[in-house]
């Protein structure tokens, strides 16, 4: 059925060092949310015979990030597709045995994979000697037992060595000390779909797929009140704008428009101003945001803004691993900030508390990246927001709430 | 060496370290948590951020946490930073966020790292206006108590118990800020290192339940610095007193013995001090009342010394000074050690082996870097715990110097050396046997009888070095495990054979003695550590004396009729009935004892003898370390050390010699010229009129309150506090506040430091030896001309109608002293008698019921536990245990048939 | 006790991994297959059986929240209150679980029939809101359709 082709080509026309090449000139950046070259990331992965074996390729198919929904249309719809792409990656990397950790959500997706891994085995492209090339690879459907932090990639690691999903500070990096201490590479599961595409349809066309410096496609989504929410893959660069009103369909009746996060929970607001900025790595981080996961999270008029945060950091506080102490002991104090703001309780001195915070749960300040991810949608509603916080603590109730008197706290 | 430029000045810091470590040792305060110089770092609590610059140009720059950050060249930081300085301010006002407000009535006050911390900081004020979490306690034995609303989440006891102690049963639950540090559920915690918890732990979570007792703030201990009595390794302790009552017992640093760490028989054995079984009052009970004033008794005691003839008894727990007193007293030649002729042959063979042998003894430190380790007929764990710990370290040397040097992780970034290294271990084989806690890191178990574990010693020397006798009729599967250990051993850079006396069983001793010579005779850097039963039996050893058997013969031949039994109780050393025939042949007993015994209730004169936190003396540890202990607290007059009442003693009679002593400095001056090889005695401390401009070296801190009112209740004027004649340590807070000789140290303070992270102010190099280097002296050096031993053992042979008892150890229970600690005595487990599965299944015994034998005429009834590894045809009689009395072991037991049973029906054989 | 077909289920993960610890996660999962949680008695037999001890497992079952260790009903309802959902009005849905089965988050109904729980993103958040029962999905929801949906359940 014309699937598996990218499979025969690079096991026999290609090395793995030009798949890596191949790659890495296709910029193909990495979609799980941090963007990172993914030929570049390859590159750390020590090849050759005195590299220590065995090595992993993983595909995180852990999509937690709130607002985040566009892996599931892959895993559910086409996983021969991601299993191609891992069979690629692994090649590149001379990995011998792969994993996809699922979520435990996604039960569908888990059927069709498992479903589907069984297919590739029989039809030979899983396993030992695959096409006769003398390359081998095992495959393995891993589902995971929740906790957001398992879509960090160390911490994915530590859970499938059967451990708590505490992540790992790098160096040493997955590549050089990975899965259960060998060379590892975790890859998002929308990153590992392009790869068969690339290999099959080579450089120029995936450059000339996109609109802007980053290349190729992507699965963008909109969700919140618009006419038509959903995920649409297009051309990467596409604006705004664009995503929200002719995809999207626009706002929905009686709904404004007030703010967006770009790309799932852990990414900073834009606001009207911003709305032709082009959906691409690039142009959002001059935005002053993030791409991450490109499925964007409407607030409209309705919605407080300072319910919308507090329901964004109760999230990244319960989901802390803890280890770290600005994380696990800054969240859960911003949450209650936010729930006393809500509630009407809140005090100025509360956002001055708020403003250490985004300052200081930096990236490098704490262990991973969730505690920072919290701090931008936060940072960015004081910025774009602060005159909706203060008005709950003037007025001592929630503007967009139906009560009006103020409630003294018990 | 790097250079890097801290707050724009250079300093030449040692490579490869992590940044924090290089700025603890240049003295700086930088603050911490989660960092233990024994564990490395893991980056989780935050709270050494620094700030590191790309540059000279560079002003910005950016935080780091500098435990995680390796020390290169041209390196550019700053603590001083105005960022940094504010974030580290933060972390405690996180930290505080949950933090409970216990400070007033916390165990940790006083001595806590995060009081510390937290006025290093700087934050003053708690912002936080929220609820607090909070959590419910658990039960966890009699040792520890646990608060854990005052956890700062710092993963320290978790990593110690689990990652450096091998501990099973206290983990971390939860996630997120419900994170939860305790068992599964109450319960007693398992491992014998738990009570380093209360020191790990750098809030009051984990504190000591036995100081609870009788609570005291660390500043206002009088404090000294001790020698633990408990085994023979000899690890500094740290003694702390209050209002004349033993309060604690804490760690003292040594780089070369214990390091960081003590094991809950050491730490928590010292309640037998306070004991209402103390000897407090002389006694002369031939005559009423019987307890009397010192001159009474010491007067009674010469008479009875001039009017018989008399012998010694000396103890391998009292100190050196005392035994060597007794010797001088009684002469040479009617002085005798009190162990059992077995243990003394045994003593004697590890004290020849060390000093003949060609391989060196290693301290605990440098067994800890040993990459391949063999140990022969020892349960470590239960016979010298700190030695298992040591040996658990070490077998985690061989990956660190392959494949982690290889990756180019640093040894100190814990977590990523962890997970490279999965669970690869070194080589560590084990021949024993019993099974032993450290069986589960070995590489390869072997159990068999002593004589089958000395014979595949021998096989495996022999196959090092040809010289060393052969084994033969060595079944294949033995002669291939000799193999794998001899081709380890060899392949190592610093192999180690562990051997000791506790087996009873002096082939093994002569196997590992072989294994080591041949290992150094191929010229491989070899060393060989043998353990021994107790605090100074090495001491003993090297001060020679005569077995117990021929103490017992004099009196019965009528050659003596007077003896002097000093801390010994004899019904430990010799069987019941030869030991009452002994007993009642004597005219007079005099004895000198800390706590009442079997021994005592003979006693005609009983002199109440100081413990060692009461007494000044000497000890020698198993690798021939002489260490100095301090009396930590005035006593009584008539409660004093025993050589003193035997020094006095001599005076009365008139000994010459004895009469020139005036002091402790005279008998340490005394040993050290009379015995070439206790030469170094005289050198592991400074005599007691030394000074430090001018000043004594003060045993409380500089905070110590109460003083003047203290005995107020006695006498409302304050007296004059007393002088130590025997050292440099005063009793007050008078006297030098900078650093002592590090075998002085009393206690470990520094400002800003109060709690034990203070110790690092004290050493060289942070986790490494004490300025002016570690307490104690080596006194043996291997002489290497020892030939090797051809006393390859036959296979052992079982006999109908008997089981060969062998002796086993518990960490609890077997030795003497700490098993009048209540809280150890909690731990003590009840009698009983191993049996191999098999025989058991044969002689239709289940697990509990009562088998009963005799032991060369002494009677025993003792419950049945199974076990798959001793072997068949013996069984393992517990040492030391109450309720278990003492026979010479190993030794053939008698099944008795004939026993009436009380409750139990009659087994058949 | 775990069952022979437990046993095997748990030795096919083994295989998959260098150590029989490793596979501790899958293990635990197993057992909660059969009876819908994890009990200690369980955890403890799960323990053994691939060499942990209890401490050591429970470390890791309680740091996951879909590792149940507490008893929970025949279904388990995990309602998303994650940003998507919370903007397009899952309070609505929560307020009447709370009230047709007399439950709030975390309890289980008195006959037994469902657990109640709150879950972070189900990842269908263009169909806000959304909820699982047991292995089946249900979004775009409103209120009126949730008592068929619940009556669904035994």
């Amino acid at each position: 059925m014309g699937g598996y082709q990218s499979v025969r080509k690079v096991l026999k026309e290609m090395t793995p060092a030009e798949v890596q090449t191949l790659v890495k000139d296709s910029k193909l950046r990495g979609r799980g949310g941090a963007g990172f070259s993914a030929g570049l990331k390859w590159s750390f992965v020590p090849i050759g015979p005195d590299a220590a074996t065995p090595k992993y390729l993983v595909a995180n198919a852990d999509e937690m990030e709130p607002g985040t929904f566009k892996d599931r249309v892959l895993l559910e719809g086409n996983p021969h597709q991601l299993i191609e792409g891992m069979i690629v990656a692994a090649y590149a990397i001379q990995a011998s045995i792969s994993y996809v950790f699922l979520r435990w959500a996604y039960k569908l997706a888990a059927q069709e994979i498992t479903k589907a891994i069984h297919e590739a085995y029989e039809a030979g492209y899983l396993g030992e000697n695959i096409l006769g090339s003398g390359f081998n690879l095992e495959m393995h459907l891993h589902t995971g037992v929740g906790r957001y932090m398992c879509g960090e990639e160390t911490a994915l690691l530590n859970a499938l060595e059967g451990k708590r999903a505490n992540p790992r500070a790098k160096p040493p990096f997955p590549q050089v000390s990975g899965l259960f201490g060998k060379p590892t590479i975790v890859n998002n599961v929308e990153t590992l779909c392009n790869l068969p595409h690339i290999v099959n349809n080579g450089l120029e066309w995936y450059w000339g797929l996109s609109k802007s410096a980053d290349t190729g496609t992507k699965l963008y989504g909109v969700s919140g009140r618009v006419k038509t929410p959903g995920c649409w893959e297009l051309p990467m660069g596409v604006t705004i704008r664009e995503l929200l009103e002719e995809y999207a369909g626009g706002m929905q009746n009686g709904y404004l428009f007030k703010g967006l996060l770009p790309g799932g929970a852990s990414t900073d607001f834009l606001v009207e101003e911003h709305l032709d900025v082009p959906m691409d790595y690039g142009s959002i981080q001059a935005a002053g945001s993030r791409l991450g996961t490109g499925t964007m999270i409407i607030l409209d008029d309705q919605t407080c803004p300072v319910g919308f945060v507090h329901n964004l950091q109760h999230f990244f506080a319960q989901e802390s691993c803890g280890f770290c102490t600005p994380c696990r002991e800054g969240l859960p104090w911003v949450e209650k900030i936010l729930l006393a703001l809500d509630k009407g309780e809140g005090k100025p001195e509360h956002l001055l508390t708020l403003d250490f915070h985004t300052k200081y749960l930096g990236p490098g300040n704490t262990f991973c990246a969730l505690a920072p991810g919290a701090m931008e949608p936060l940072q960015s509603a004081l910025k774009y927001f602060r005159e909706d916080f203060e008005r709950h603590i003037h007025e001592h109730h929630c503007p967009w709430s139906k009560s009006k008197a103020w409630q003294p706290s018990i | 060496m790097a250079t890097i430029y801290i707050d724009n000045k250079p300093y030449e810091v040692k490579a490869g370290k992590n940044l924090l470590e290089a700025c603890l040792t240049l003295g700086m305060d930088v603050p911490y948590f989660c960092w233990h110089p024994a564990m490395g770092s893991v980056g989780a609590c935050r709270q050494c951020a620094v700030k590191v610059y790309k540059d000279e140009n560079d002003t910005k720059g950016k935080l780091f946490m500098s435990c995680m950050e390796p020390v290169r060249d041209n390196l550019r930081i700053s603590i001083a930073d105005l960022e940094a300085k504010e974030f580290r301010a933060h972390v405690i006002g996180w930290l505080m966020t949950n933090h409970p407000h216990d400070c007033a009535v916390c165990d940790e006050g006083g001595a806590c790292h995060l009081q510390d911390m937290t006025v290093m900081s700087g934050h003053n004020y708690r912002e936080y206006r929220f609820d607090k979490r909070t959590y419910i306690n658990q039960y966890l034995g009699p040792f520890l108590n646990h608060e854990m609303n005052r956890c700062i989440q710092c993963y320290r006891c978790v990593r110690y118990y689990k990652d450096y102690a091998g501990g099973k049963d206290l983990d971390v639950f939860a996630a997120h800020n419900h994170l939860y540090f305790g068992r599964a559920e109450d319960g007693v915690l398992e491992s014998e290192f738990s009570g380093n918890l209360a020191e790990v732990c750098p809030t009051g979570v984990f504190t000591d339940k036995t100081l609870k007792q009788h609570y005291t703030r660390k500043w206002d201990l009088t404090m000294a610095p001790s020698v633990c009595h408990h085994c023979s390794l000899g690890c500094n302790t740290v003694a702390g007193e209050r209002y004349g009552t033993l309060r604690n017992i804490t760690n003292r640093y040594n780089g070369e013995v214990n390091g960081y760490f003590l094991c809950d028989r050491g730490r928590f054995g010292y309640e037998f001090v306070n004991s209402a079984g103390r000897v407090r009052k002389p006694l002369v009970r031939s005559q009423l009342p019987e307890a009397t004033d010192k001159y009474t008794a010491l007067r009674a005691a010469a008479s009875a010394i001039k009017a018989g003839r008399t012998i010694g008894i000396g103890s391998p727990r009292a100190s050196l000074e005392s035994n060597y007193v007794l010797r001088k007293l009684v002469g040479e030649e009617n002085f005798y050690h009190g162990v059992s002729d077995t243990e003394h042959d045994l003593v004697d063979m590890a004290l020849c082996i060390l000093r003949e042998g060609a391989a060196r003894t290693p301290s605990l430190r440098e067994v800890e870097k040993a990459d391949a380790v063999f140990i022969l007929g020892e349960d470590l764990t239960n016979t010298a715990p700190m030695l298992a710990l040591a040996v658990r370290q070490a077998v985690r040397q061989q990956p660190l110097q392959e494949s982690v040097a290889e990756a180019k992780i640093p040894v100190w970034q814990d977590a990523a050396v962890r997970e490279l290294v999965q669970n690869d271990k070194g080589p560590l084989f084990i021949a024993h046997y019993t099974t032993t806690k450290l069986d589960e890191l070995a590489t390869k178990t072997y159990f068999d009888t002593p004589d089958a574990v000395a014979r595949l010693g021998f096989a495996v020397a022999n196959l090092i070095q040809p010289d060393s006798p052969e084994v033969g009729g060595l079944a294949g599967e033995q002669q291939a495990l000799a193999q794998q250990i001899a081709d380890a051993l060899m392949a190592a850079n610093n192999p180690l054979v562990i051997s000791g006396t506790s087996s009873g069983n002096e082939r093994v001793l002569k196997a590992a003695a072989n294994i080591a010579n041949a290992l150094c005779a191929r010229e491989k850097a070899a060393g060989i550590i043998l353990t021994v039963p107790e605090c100074n039996s090495m001491g003993l050893a090297m001060l020679g004396g005569h077995k117990l058997a021929s103490a017992f013969e004099a009196v019965l031949n009528g050659y003596a009729d007077t003896v002097i039994i000093l801390e010994n109780d004899l019904h430990r050393r010799a069987g019941a009935i030869t030991l009452a025939k002994f007993l009642n042949s004597c005219k007079q007993i005099i004895v000198l004892d800390h706590l009442h015994n079997a021994t005592t209730e003979k006693a005609n004169i009983l002199l109440p003898a100081s413990t060692f936190s009461e007494a000044d003396g000497t000890l020698i540890n198993n690798e021939g370390r002489a260490q100095r202990f301090y009396q930590v607290y005035p006593t009584a007059e008539e409660l004093q050390e025993s050589w003193r009442w035997l020094a006095e003693l001599g005076t009365i009679i008139a000994d010459e010699q004895i009469s020139n002593w005036h002091g402790y400095d005279d008998i340490v001056k005394a040993i050290a010229e009379e015995i070439p090889e206790l030469s170094g005695v005289a050198a592991t401390t400074p005599a007691s009129d030394f000074r430090i401009a001018g000043q004594r070296i003060p045993r409380e801190p500089h905070r110590f309150s109460g003083r003047t009112s203290m005995l107020a209740n006695h006498n409302v004027n304050e007296p004059k506090p007393p002088t130590d004649p025997d050292s440099p340590l005063s009793y007050t807070m008078e006297g030098y506040r900078g650093q002592p000789p590090s075998s002085m140290i009393p206690f470990f303070w520094a400002p800003g430091w109060n709690s034990v992270q203070s110790t690092n102010k004290y050493q060289q190099e942070v986790g490494g030896h004490l300025k002016g280097g570690d307490p104690g002296v080596r006194l043996i050096e291997p002489a290497g001309k020892a030939p090797f031993s051809t006393a390859v053992p036959q296979n052992f042979i079982q006999i109908e109608g008997h089981l060969y008892m062998l002796p086993l150890h518990h960490t609890f229970g077997s030795e003497e002293l700490s098993s009048h600690s209540p809280s150890v005595r909690e731990r003590i487990p009840a009698p009983y008698v191993a049996l191999n599965a098999a025989d058991a299944v044969r002689m239709k015994l289940d697990e509990g019921q009562l088998l009963s034998f005799s032991i060369e005429g002494d009677r025993y009834q003792l419950p049945v536990k199974t076990s798959h590894a001793i072997p068949s045809g013996t069984a393992g009689l517990p040492c030391g245990l109450p309720g278990v009395q003492f026979a010479e072991l190993p030794a053939w037991a008698l099944l008795n048939r004939d026993i009436k049973w009380k409750k139990q029906p009659q087994t058949t054989f | 006790m775990l069952t022979a077909e437990e046993k095997h289920q748990i030795d096919h993960e083994i295989g998959l991994v260098p150590s029989p610890k490793n596979a501790c996660i899958e293990a635990l999962k197993i057992v909660q297959q059969s009876y819908g949680w994890v009990s200690d008695e369980s955890l403890k037999d799960v323990a053994e059986y691939v060499g942990m001890s209890t401490a050591e497992l429970d470390s890791v079952a309680t740091f996951y929240n879909l590792i149940f260790r507490r008893p929970v009903g025949r279904h388990v309802i995990l309602l998303c209150d994650s940003i998507s959902c919370y903007v397009m009005g899952y309070e609505g849905i929560r307020d009447h679980l709370y009230n047709s089965l007399n439950i709030k988050y975390g309890q289980t109904t008195e006959d037994g029939r469902f657990t109640l729980l709150p879950n972070c993103c189900l990842g269908t958040c263009d169909c806000a809101p959304a909820l699982m029962i047991d292995n089946d999905l249900y979004r775009n929801l409103t209120v009126e359709q949730l008592d068929e949906i619940l009556n669904k359940y035994t």
